[in-house]
């Protein structure tokens, strides 16, 4: 019984997502060995090896898993499925990509964005946009699981797993190809790990507001920044800001949002926030029924006002 | 080229949905119906790259109740060309679901099948990705942007920290993020021709799959609430109570 753990990374930097997903990983009961896969992944694999309950990480390095496109690392954890009984990748976009592919070669049916683990083979996730709660019981041999990393606390440091190559010629099926990435540089934590989140809704009008209103007081808290469907769409904010049921899914120490109106869609991707702070200038906004603190008025005085006062 | 598009029928986007008492699952009488927003965005890319004169044929598959014929209809109305309904007593799951859309594409031989990269109501995100995995073509999950070529597909996907693009060869599979495109509300006279439009009926057992499920649900409940909290009246009482009370600051 082990269990491999695909690790989620840049090819410089480990992400903290892995570090959850491995609590998870933990859970299943089996020791878990992290597999690491791109192009040059040495400081990666370093960090995965301190991680505590990595039994031994996995290498596969080559230029075509470079950008673990689905097609070849698909294939490259097929080829290594023999000596695994689950399978197991934080429910990132690469997560939610590449572990479906895996699943239906294996001929397995995934279980998607496990919030917890209850037994080895029975899992809680959520369903309709997190309003309801389904327990399942997963009947295949080997389990494929994506795991909503905000249920879990991340694994600590300390451990010494052994390093291990494995080979990474496991045919890359050749129907793929990276063409180019637009990533967004950002001098804010990451939005899935941050502490506190700032988050702006449609209310603030336009891209300038919301830059002059919700940055400054996101560089006060050193918070991320997040914003509605309705922010995103509307082209105040970049599309990997969105938090909710298909965007990112938040669950900060403190979530502030600012003139989102709380669609279930919204609320489905942060109300797992330990504290949430609405401002709103209405007061009927159902964000209110999921907050703590509730701050009715003008987004455009109270905000500033708010940075200011810190 | 030929595009195949896959519609669910689903509980309707607006709709707060309930969890039956004896937590047997989510009550589902009465309740609103319509087409999952992500298959919207599927058909309306499908359509646009006909108009464009890019694709020649667009075929709607859905696979569910004898009540999926709406949501096939829908497309219809939209500028799908045809429909195929593979009737089905329960909800499939996504494996079995991905192996009936394969032995459909290998009848129809699309260039292009474009899903929905979830379905709101079960949130799996797995489909597309497993029919790629079960047809060996590649897949263009959370697309931002389609653009065709000869034998090729160039596709700009979200992801996490921003936009990506790969190029596949075709056939390919793609998956429909939110920002696609914005899909067209039916006209009347188009809904009107689309019930002229033939639906070819189809079974899991003509197409030889087995539906038989993998994930035994033993319950579903409501998640655990929050509670509302108290308004404050200034931004200082606010700082104060962050500071004290909730001690996140």
């Amino acid at each position: 019984m082990t269990t491999l753990l695909l690790a989620e990374h840049d090819n410089a930097t480990l992400s903290g997502e892995t570090a959850k997903a491995l609590t998870a990983a933990k859970a299943l009961g089996a020791e878990v060995h992290v597999l690491v896969v791109g192009e040059t992944v040495s400081a990666v694999a370093e960090a995965a090896s301190k991680l505590d309950g990595a039994a031994k990480v996995l290498t596969a390095e080559g230029g075509h898993l470079a950008h673990r496109l689905a097609e070849p690392t698909a294939a490259l954890i097929v080829a290594l499925a023999e000596a695994y009984d689950a399978f197991v990748a934080p429910a990132t976009t690469t997560g939610k990509n590449v572990m479906p592919r895996v699943a239906a070669l294996l001929d397995v049916m995934q279980v998607s964005e496990v919030m917890a683990v209850e037994a080895p083979d029975t899992f809680k996730r959520p369903i309709y946009a997190g309003n309801a709660v389904q327990t399942v019981r997963s009947t295949d041999a080997k389990k494929v699981l994506t795991i909503r990393t905000s249920g879990f606390d991340a694994a600590g440091e300390g451990g010494s797993a052994a390093i291990e190559a494995v080979s990474a010629t496991a045919g890359d099926p050749g129907v793929s190809s990276f063409v180019s990435e637009e990533l967004a540089k950002s001098e804010r934590p990451d939005l899935s790990s941050a502490k506190i989140v700032v988050s702006g809704g449609r209310a603030l009008g336009s891209d300038e507001k919301f830059k002059e209103v919700i940055v400054p007081l996101a560089e006060k808290l050193n918070a991320a920044i997040g914003a509605s469907r309705a922010a995103v769409d509307a082209g105040y904010a970049p599309n990997d800001w969105q938090v909710g049921q298909t965007g990112k899914i938040v669950a900060p120490e403190l979530y502030i949002a600012c003139g989102i109106s709380g669609a279930i869609q919204h609320l489905a991707g942060m109300k797992d926030s330990k504290v949430i702070v609405a401002i709103n200038k209405d007061e009927e906004a159902p964000i209110f029924q999921v907050a703590d603190y509730g701050l009715v008025g003008d987004i455009f005085t109270l905000v500033p006002e708010l940075t200011e006062k810190l | 080229m030929k595009i195949l598009v896959a519609v669910k029928r689903v509980v309707d986007y607006n709709v707060k949905i309930r969890v039956k008492p004896d937590q047997s699952g989510v009550e589902l009488a009465n309740v609103k119906m319509s087409m999952n927003p992500f298959d919207e965005i599927a058909v309306e890319e499908a359509v646009r790259l006909k108009e464009a004169g890019t694709a020649t044929e667009v075929v709607a598959v859905s696979i569910g109740p004898a009540q999926s014929l709406d949501t096939i209809r829908t497309a219809l109305a939209m500028g799908a060309d045809r429909g195929i309904l593979i009737k089905t007593e329960d909800a499939p799951e996504p494996l079995a679901i991905a192996k009936m859309l394969k032995s459909i594409a290998e009848e129809e031989k699309p260039d292009l099948v474009i899903l929905g990269k979830q379905a709101i109501d079960d949130d799996s995100n797995q489909t597309g990705q497993m029919l790629a995995a079960l047809t060996g073509w590649g897949q263009g999950t959370f697309a931002y942007k389609i653009a065709p070529s000869e034998g090729k597909v160039s596709v700009t996907r979200e992801v996490d920290g921003g936009l990506q693009t790969v190029e596949l060869n075709l056939p390919a599979v793609v998956t429909t993020d939110l920002r696609l495109n914005e899909p067209r509300y039916a006209s009347l006279p188009n809904i009107m021709k689309a019930k002229k439009k033939p639906v070819a009926e189809k079974t899991p057992e003509e197409l030889g799959v087995d539906t038989a499920k993998r994930l035994e649900v033993l319950k579903t409940e409501e998640p655990a609430g929050r509670v509302a909290g108290v308004k404050v009246a200034s931004v200082d009482e606010l700082i104060e109570k962050l500071k004290t009370e909730a001690g996140v600051l």
